[in-house]
Formats: structure tokens, sequence, C-alpha cells
């Protein structure tokens, strides 16, 4: 009993360094943000700071054209999410509740899919963009719509992928009963299935937006000379100057740009495990 | 990632009793349900499937500033691009890079996952707590901002790492292996916590019984842990594996991030930004095309293992 206690205590302090030390860059990364810029110049840094200031956000904010970036990064991952979250429950509803021929070769292809080196599609897909851009402006290179179109591609395999585990826990036994008292194919779909996908498609859109919303690789290829079409990672870059680092900006600019996504990951982190285990039970 | 817990989920699905004949006939529409899949359909085949055979036909066709701008007429090539590749000593050592660069994030990547899972299994309440919650952070956190608060951490000058250490004005980024080494410790820190939550669900789906007959029988932990737990996870192992090894192969942002392109004199390369540069930034799309394909023939062969291991798992397809 005796060791035993012993073993859990070790195991204990262990797991409490490893969380420390885990989620330390990120308190640096917010600290850093906070201190006014006196301290950030410090050769001797320290882990905390009696002076906290917002000098560094409202500079990231102000002076840069943030705020616009912000809201620019903001409409591309809310489109993609909306985009791609009803494309995906249509597509893993025919893939869970229909018997069809070419089912498992659509669904090792969704699989196979995830695996597609995405960067190096990037070169194809710079003149597809361009190519489709002169007939209609409103994709082309420079807009942000190019930019929903290449990630609402990107996420769906994975979001079909995993909606099908959240669909397929649904018992049919309701979409049966409902139609035999009459309703439409239509009805249980959208009346019966949609709502009771709903958490599963929150946990999904999750995935979503952050393939959105961190993606810079994109913006950077496709936006070329429209800067007010650039996204918040782009902007970020801007704060690399070869001669000088602008630390306090750069973290202040990447608290800004990992915040949505650690609040979003911890609203659905639950559901995001149930949904990863394929079985949901309420 | 949804595939790897399928598996646990598994052994649940047996339990409901077979229906009956009338809902078997409700279930099995067999009509292809086309309007549901015409809109994936409408998204995948033009912004991912032509795009794949665009990459293919512009590896093997002169492509370079002159073409784009239409200045040259375009040329089929046939495999020069390819032969171009093979007899360039560059590519090969970036080709080696890559390799060895994402053997070492996977095994890191494993051995902290699997260590932690397998801690968190012993811990109390909350220390356990802290230590999922910390590692969701990491596994939240965009790779770009990871990217960005590791290079402060080792900035030459302003870096905590340097001032503790005592390193003042040591650069990490001009020697390769010690830029390789922090760029892969900024991977391994966002990339564990998928393993580690992934393996502690296994653990846990252990059924309890069986443990406990186990220690009946005078087993001991060590003894169970080898002869029970890792046999019993191994498909998931497995699952962990393939999955880390395709996305350490494609590691792009913290190397491009970080090492501001693919480091000094491009000595940190690997295959996904090197094909990046040579198209976008050395005007040679085919070539870069071409080493994009090698890199999709790579991967197609891990994917293969991965369906093939899918399938022993008992994921149903």
């Amino acid at each position: 009993m005796t060791t035993g206690s012993w073993w859990r205590r070790a195991a204990d302090l262990t797991a409490t360094v490893v969380a420390l030390v885990t989620v330390f860059p990120i308190y640096w990364m917010l600290l850093s943000a906070l201190k006014p810029a006196g301290e950030m110049q410090s050769l001797s840094q320290r882990p905390w700071t009696l002076a906290p200031t917002l000098d560094h956000f409202r500079r990231v904010l102000g002076a840069e054209d943030f705020g616009r970036y912000l809201v620019n990064s903001l409409l591309v991952a809310l489109a993609v999410v909306a985009l791609s979250g009803l494309v995906a429950f249509l597509a893993a509803v025919a893939l869970t509740r229909f018997r069809f021929r070419f089912r498992s070769t659509i669904l090792v292809m969704f699989l196979v899919a995830q695996m597609v080196p995405i960067e190096a599609l990037t070169i194809p897909l710079f003149f597809l963009i361009r190519d489709v851009g002169a007939v209609v402006p409103e994709v082309g290179l420079n807009t942000l719509g190019s930019l929903v179109l290449v990630h609402l591609a990107f996420s769906l395999p994975f979001a079909v992928w995993m909606l099908r585990g959240f669909v397929a826990a649904i018992p049919e036994e309701l979409e049966e009963a409902a139609m035999l008292d009459g309703a439409s194919r239509r009805t249980v779909l959208w009346r019966i299935l949609f709502p009771l996908v709903a958490p599963g498609l929150a946990a999904t859109s999750v995935f979503s937006f952050i393939t959105a919303w961190n993606d810079f690789l994109f913006a950077r290829t496709f936006i070329i000379s429209a800067t007010d079409n650039q996204t918040l990672p782009m902007a970020l870059l801007v704060f690399f100057k070869p001669d000088e680092n602008d630390w306090g900006g750069i973290m202040a600019a990447s608290v800004l740009m990992t915040v949505p996504v650690l609040i979003f990951f911890i609203l659905v982190q639950k559901r995001l495990v149930s949904g990863l285990g394929g079985a949901v039970k309420d | 990632m949804s595939t790897a817990s399928t598996a646990l989920a598994e052994p649940r699905s047996g339990v409901r009793p077979a229906p009956a004949g009338r809902r078997t006939r409700l279930r099995m529409r067999r009509r292809t349900p086309l309007w549901l899949l015409i809109p994936a359909a409408a998204v995948l085949l033009p912004l991912f499937v032509y795009p794949i055979y665009q990459l293919g036909l512009l590896s093997v066709l002169d492509f370079r500033q002159a073409q784009v701008s239409g200045g040259q007429p375009t040329r089929f090539v046939g495999l020069d691009n390819y032969l171009t590749l093979l007899r360039d000593g560059k590519f090969w050592s970036v080709l080696l890079a890559t390799v060895g660069f994402a053997a070492a994030c996977v095994a890191a990547t494993l051995a902290v996952g699997a260590a932690l899972a397998v801690l968190l299994t012993r811990v109390s309440r909350w220390p356990g707590y802290a230590l999922s919650l910390a590692a969701m952070a990491a596994w939240a956190a965009p790779a770009i901002t990871g990217s960005t608060v590791w290079m402060f951490l080792f900035d030459a000058n302003l870096g905590l790492v340097n001032q503790v250490l005592g390193l003042d004005g040591h650069n990490w980024t001009y020697d390769r292996y010690s830029t390789f080494a922090l760029v892969g410790a900024a991977v391994v820190w966002h990339s564990f916590p998928f393993v580690m939550v992934t393996l502690y669900a296994g653990i846990r789906a252990i059924p309890e019984q069986m443990l406990e007959a186990a220690a009946l029988d005078g087993a001991s932990h060590w003894r169970s842990f080898w002869q029970i737990v890792v046999p019993m996870i191994r498909p998931l192992l497995v699952i962990v594996v393939i999955q880390s090894i395709i996305w350490d192969f494609k590691v792009f942002t913290q190397i491009y991030v970080m090492t501001g392109g693919g480091g000094i004199a491009g000595q940190n390369l690997t295959l996904n930004v090197y094909a990046y540069q040579q198209a976008f930034a050395a005007s040679e799309y085919g070539l870069g095309s071409a080493i994009g394909v090698v890199m999709m023939l790579i991967l197609l062969v891990v994917t293969l293992l991965y369906l093939r291991a899918l399938r022993r798992g008992g994921e149903p397809l």
C-alpha cells in the first residue's frame, strides 16, 4: 500500500510537471504580449510582469491593418464552416444510410484524400484559380473567395469521415418510424437527422474552422497584390523584420490568432473526443 | 483521427440484436443517393481531383516563368524533370533530410505520447486533468503561432532559453541539426497530444475484469501491461504510427516559418517546402510539380499500409 501511494505521488508529480512544461509556450506567448516594451527588450527576461499593458495589442490592431485581416480570416473560416458542414452532412448521410455500388471505394477515397500533400497542390491550384478568375473574378487570385474554395475542398474529406461516425450513431428506427408515418425523405433529412447530428456537426466544424483559420500557405500564394484581402497568418509574418524582430507585436498577434481556436477547442472538447470515438451517447 | 478510435467502438456495435425483416428491407436502400453526393463531388472533383491530375501533367512539362507569362509555348519534356531530380544532389539530400526528420519526429511523438497515455492511467484526478488540458492547448494552438512562440523562446538574444542557459547570442538556427531539432521540438509539442489522447482512450477501453483476472492469477503490473494492454491496443498503435508518419512527412508550416523558408542555403528544406520553393521562388513550376509527385507516391505507399492496418483493426468500410 505504501509503495502504491509512493508511485501514485511520483506519477502525479510527473504529470503536473509535464503539464506545466506543455502549457509553458502558451503562457509565455500571453505573458510576452502583455509585457511593456522595456521588459521585452531586457536581456534577463522574467517569467512574470508587474506592469501588464495592452500596448502591443493596441499597436498591432491599430497600425498594421490587423483588424481588417482578422475580419478577413473570420469571414473565410465561417464561410468554410457553413459550406463544408452542409456538404459534408449530405455526403455523410449518403455514405452511412445507403448501400450502393461504389460506397466503399468512395469512403476509401475520402480517407486517401487526407494523405495528399496539400502544399504541393498549391502549384496546379495557383494556375487553376488564375484561370478561373479570368471568368469569375469573385474567386480569382487576390480574393477571399478563392481561399474559401480551396479550404472547403481540403476540409471536406475529413469532415465527411468524421460526420459519418455521428450519423451512424443515430438509431435508424427514428427515421423509419417517421417514414412509416408518412414523412417525406426531405423532412426526415432536415427535421430529424439534421438536428440530431448537430452536436457532431459542431465538433466537425471546429476542424474545418481550424483548417481555414490556420492557413497561411494559400493566403501567401493566392493573395499577391490585394493586401486588403490578406488574412491573419500573413499579417503575423509582417512583424518579422530582417534586422530586429518585433517580438512584442508578434506575440500579441499570435495571441489574437490562438485564442479563438483555443476557446473553440475547449468548448467542444468533450464532443470532440466522443466524435473521435465514433460513438455518441446522448 | 476519427479512424483511430472507431476501432474502440467496434465491440459495442455487435451488441444490438439482429434487425427484423421489415427493418432490413428499409435499411438497405440500394439506389445510389446521387443528390446527396453531388454537392461533395461538385467541390472535390474540380478542386481536389483535377489539381492532382494537373500536378502530374505539369511534372512532364517544361513550365517556367516564360511559359507562365505566355512568352514561350509550353513544351512536353517527358520524364526530363524527374531525370533532373535524380541527377540533382540537392534533391537527394533534401529527400534524406525529410525521411530522417520525419522518422525522428515520429519516434519522439510516439515515445512522449505513449508514455504520457500510460501515465494518465496512473494519476489522480487533478494532475490528470491538468495534463489533458495542457495537451489540448498545445494541440489546438495553430502551427504558425506555435512556431512563432518557439522561435521567440529560442531567440539568440531575447530568448528565455539562452538567458537561462547563459548562451548569450547563440543562434540555434545556424547549425543544420540544431535547427532541425528546434523545429522537431515544436512539431512534437503540437502532435503528441493526439497520440496521448488516442492511446489513453484505447487503454481505458480495455475491460477492467481482464486486468483484475490477470492480477488474481498473480501477474505483475509489468507483465499484464506487456501481455494484455499492449496487444489489446496494438491496432490503435499501428494507426497512430502511420498517421504520425503521414503528418510528419508533410510538415510544412513549422519548417517554412521557423527556418525562413528552408534555412541558411536551404539546409533545412524538406520535400514539401522544396517543391513549393522550386515552383514559387525559382519559377520552376514543372520541377516543383515533379517533387510534388514524388512526395505523393511515397505517401501513397504509406497510405496503402495504413488501409491494410485499418482492415486488420476491424474498421468497417
